[in-house]
């Protein structure tokens, strides 16, 4: 759910101010009724995409009862009751544990992916093709079909309930699409840039480094960004792996779920702090993340 | 790699490092400390409790202080799941002895049977050594339903029957009168008469989401009530016999016809909110439905409902019973420290502290006897008290339908396949509600599952 909030429309005019951009220009120029329309479209676009996100938030400041009428109530008196109990819940370890699993995962996969994404634009071999096959098949088996042996392996070597078991877990999980994201992007920077620096003289890792990080930053940015949303949001490891000391955000939010009585303004209210983060970090990055995705995009 | 150093005045890579950092440090803060496990005053590991996330258990959790200031040196951490997924994760836990759980909530549906695996602890020695416990406080159905070999393997946090809610005010607008025993049929014609499309009350409410534990446990008391059964005595399967297929369809044929709007995704829930909103004059669920429609602040026709028992056909009784209990999975490292907390929270004395702390309305019920004489209790729960009383009472697990069944349980059948078994079956029959497939050929397929389930156990008993 969090993912619907980036894409806001602030980002997208951030992005495209960034750059001096003359594309667009000419296209405006060209015909008022059909910018008009488009804006419009574009507004209602976002606004379908944003509303479910909207109305969790108006949600989370309602009494339970007022979350439940038919027809829905837009107008009511708001309250922080919920957000009051969310907190009483003690909200913090899971936080931490989440951001934990989030941030150590990701640096991982961006340790491990970068370098061999690199590899495979910059020195392709005969086997490249297989080489991604392989690493994106990774992800084509069900995850339901091999939590019974990781659930009873874990048991084995005590790792049950243990944050390092999510961070392993989701570094595995986010590397093959990290791989292939960053691949798409090495492949935009252009040839000449990497051969001016061999010819001077740099290595490889150098070229990395000094050469290539520095154009990939929106790229790995947006990467990462991905990454972090898919670890934030990951609930089946995390709900069946984890009990009452490595337990994540998506975790704590189904305890606000009951089969005997009224939840939804509870929930929301829970499903609006714990989106809050990611939101935040899309928000810091959202230059680089329009930049990095438009990157991507045109390959 | 070779390390080479940064270039200096990047203004892309610099604040990375620094930022993860703190943001690192934040997260071992909040978590404390690498998820390693609050080490608590006395240097023992916390008791870990994994209870189902239904309210008289979250009112537990915030009484939790009270029992760490009686029992110095035992600090609680909860794992709290909805219904499903606690099921699901207690159940692998104790099965594969993940042992990850010092206490677990089941049900009397999973006691018996794990009891017999060697999955749970002896309760019953702690019981008899625990002084002014008082067991036999506990209702003896409820007991029963809890015990293996005559031996307690968990003990009741609160039971709840079934019965139906009806909406006083409505029977009297239209001068219909309740009777003290309602027949299903009796129900359907009321059901008939205060179906008001236009003012959007449904004329009763019932469940059909898929799910053993939806539409599965209403229906299971109907087709007890109708003479049917699952499986007759020799294990054949029961669900193409005239008397299930005429339970079913007078089931499927009511709520199609005055039931709730999207019958076929309806559960508990859902019920709960048409109900408790005024969008249904009449609902035959569980029994621990009183604690949101009697309450003002979640429902608009709290004092409107009256109560009558689980409407009969054949049988002089239909109500189903169902208890949430506490054990101590076979694996726990110490028996003695989770006891203490098993003993707390399903005494006596933690029942009035509810009582005092939050309200008597909020009371978990249908545990113990002394509950329902406590003249505090009464005066708050006049209106479902006794009727919900009389259903516990009165709900035997071992001889719920017409004819003799070789197995136990009202609104399941207590063996392992049953939720799978139950599940599919479900899906037919909400197939058959949302009007996709007819009733003879949910039950066709249906009898095929439950005939593989039926051999299995003739072989056995061959």
């Amino acid at each position: 759910m969090t993912a619907t909030h980036l894409p806001s429309p602030k980002a997208a005019r951030a992005g495209s101010g960034a750059p001096p951009a003359p594309a667009p220009r000419p296209r405006r120029r060209r015909g008022g009724a059909g910018g008009l329309a488009l804006t419009l479209l574009t507004w209602a676009v976002t606004l379908v995409f944003v509303a479910p996100a909207l109305w969790m938030v108006l949600t989370s400041f309602k009494q339970e009862a007022d979350a439940y009428t038919d027809p829905p109530r837009i107008f009511f008196e708001p309250t922080l009751d919920r957000f009051r109990e969310v907190f009483a819940a003690d909200f913090a370890p899971y936080l931490g544990n989440s951001l934990m699993a989030t941030l150590f995962s990701t640096t991982l996969v961006l340790v491990l992916g970068v370098p061999a994404a690199y590899a495979l634009s910059v020195a392709p071999v005969r086997k490249t093709k297989d080489v991604l096959f392989f690493f994106i098949s990774t992800k084509m088996l069900p995850v339901v079909a091999v939590i019974v042996p990781l659930y009873v392996i874990a048991g084995r070597i005590k790792m049950l309930d243990n944050i390092w078991t999510l961070v392993i877990l989701y570094t595995a999980m986010n590397l093959p699409i990290a791989v292939w994201m960053l691949r798409s992007f090495f492949l935009e920077v252009p040839r000449g840039i990497v051969e001016a620096a061999r010819m001077e003289g740099a290595s490889l890792p150098r070229v990395l480094w000094s050469v290539m990080l520095p154009v990939m930053a929106p790229g790995i940015a947006a990467t990462a960004l991905i990454c972090m949303i898919f670890s934030w949001n990951e609930f089946f490891f995390a709900v069946n792996l984890t009990a009452s000391q490595a337990a994540t955000v998506p975790v704590f939010m189904t305890g606000f779920i009951t089969s005997e009585g009224l939840y939804w303004a509870q929930l929301s209210a829970a499903a609006t702090m714990v989106s809050l983060p990611i939101v935040i970090v899309g928000w810091i990055a959202q230059r680089q993340l329009v930049r990095g995705l438009s990157m991507g995009a045109v390959k | 790699m070779r390390a080479v150093p940064p270039a200096t005045g990047d203004p892309v890579r610099r604040p990375l490092p620094a930022a993860l950092a703190v943001a690192t440090a934040g997260a071992l803060t909040l978590s404390g400390c690498a998820g390693a496990g609050a080490i608590n005053a006395g240097g023992e590991d916390p008791l870990v409790v994994a209870i189902v996330a239904n309210p008289q258990m979250q009112d537990a959790i915030a009484l939790q202080s009270h029992f760490e200031a009686e029992h110095p040196g035992i600090e609680v951490n909860f794992v709290t799941l909805p219904e499903n997924e606690a099921r699901a994760k207690i159940t692998t836990s104790v099965a594969t002895e993940g042992g990850e759980f010092d206490v677990v909530m089941i049900s009397n549906y999973e006691t018996a049977q794990w009891a017999e695996n060697g999955w749970l602890t002896n309760l019953q020695p702690h019981i008899d050594a625990t002084e002014g416990y008082d067991a036999d406080d506990f209702i003896p159905t409820v007991r029963e339903s809890l015990s293996y070999e005559g031996d307690m393997y968990s003990v009741p946090f609160y039971g709840e029957s079934s019965f139906l809610a009806y909406r006083e005010d409505l029977f009297r607008e239209a001068g219909l009168e309740m009777p003290e025993n309602p027949t299903w049929h009796q129900i359907a014609e009321f059901a008939a008469e205060l179906d008001d499309d236009e003012a959007g009350v449904a004329g009763i409410c019932l469940r059909g989401l898929p799910g053993w534990g939806e539409v599965m446990s209403p229906l299971t008391t109907v087709v007890n009530t109708f003479g049917g059964s699952w499986f007759d005595a020799e294990w054949n399967s029961g669900l193409t016999s005239p008397e299930y297929r005429e339970a079913v369809n007078f089931y499927v044929d009511l709520v199609r016809e005055h039931g709730q709007p999207g019958a076929a995704n309806s559960g508990y829930g859902d019920c709960l909110t048409h109900y408790s909103q005024g969008r249904a004059a009449m609902w035959y669920d569980a029994t621990a439905m009183v604690s949101t429609i009697e309450d003002p602040a979640s429902s608009t026709v709290a004092g409107l409902s009256g109560y009558a028992p689980a409407p009969v056909v054949q049988t002089d009784r239909s109500g189903w019973l169902y208890v949430w209990s506490l054990a101590i999975p076979a694996t726990t490292e110490d028996p003695e420290r989770a006891w203490e907390f098993v003993e707390w929270v399903t005494d006596r004395d933690y029942i009035e502290t509810v009582g005092e702390e939050f309200g008597w309305e909020r009371v978990p019920p249908g545990s113990r006897i002394s509950t329902f004489e406590n003249p505090r209790y009464q005066e708050v729960a006049q209106a479902y008290a006794q009727p919900m009383r009389e259903a516990i009472e009165t709900a035997d697990s071992d001889n719920a339908t017409l004819h003799p069944v070789p197995y136990e349980g009202i609104g399941f059948v207590a063996i392992p396949e049953f939720q799978d078994l139950g599940t599919r079956v479900s899906q037919q029959i909400s197939a058959a509600i949302a009007g996709r497939i007819d009733v003879d050929e949910a039950l066709e397929q249906s009898d095929d599952y439950a005939r593989s389930v039926g051999e299995t156990y003739q072989r056995e008993e061959q």
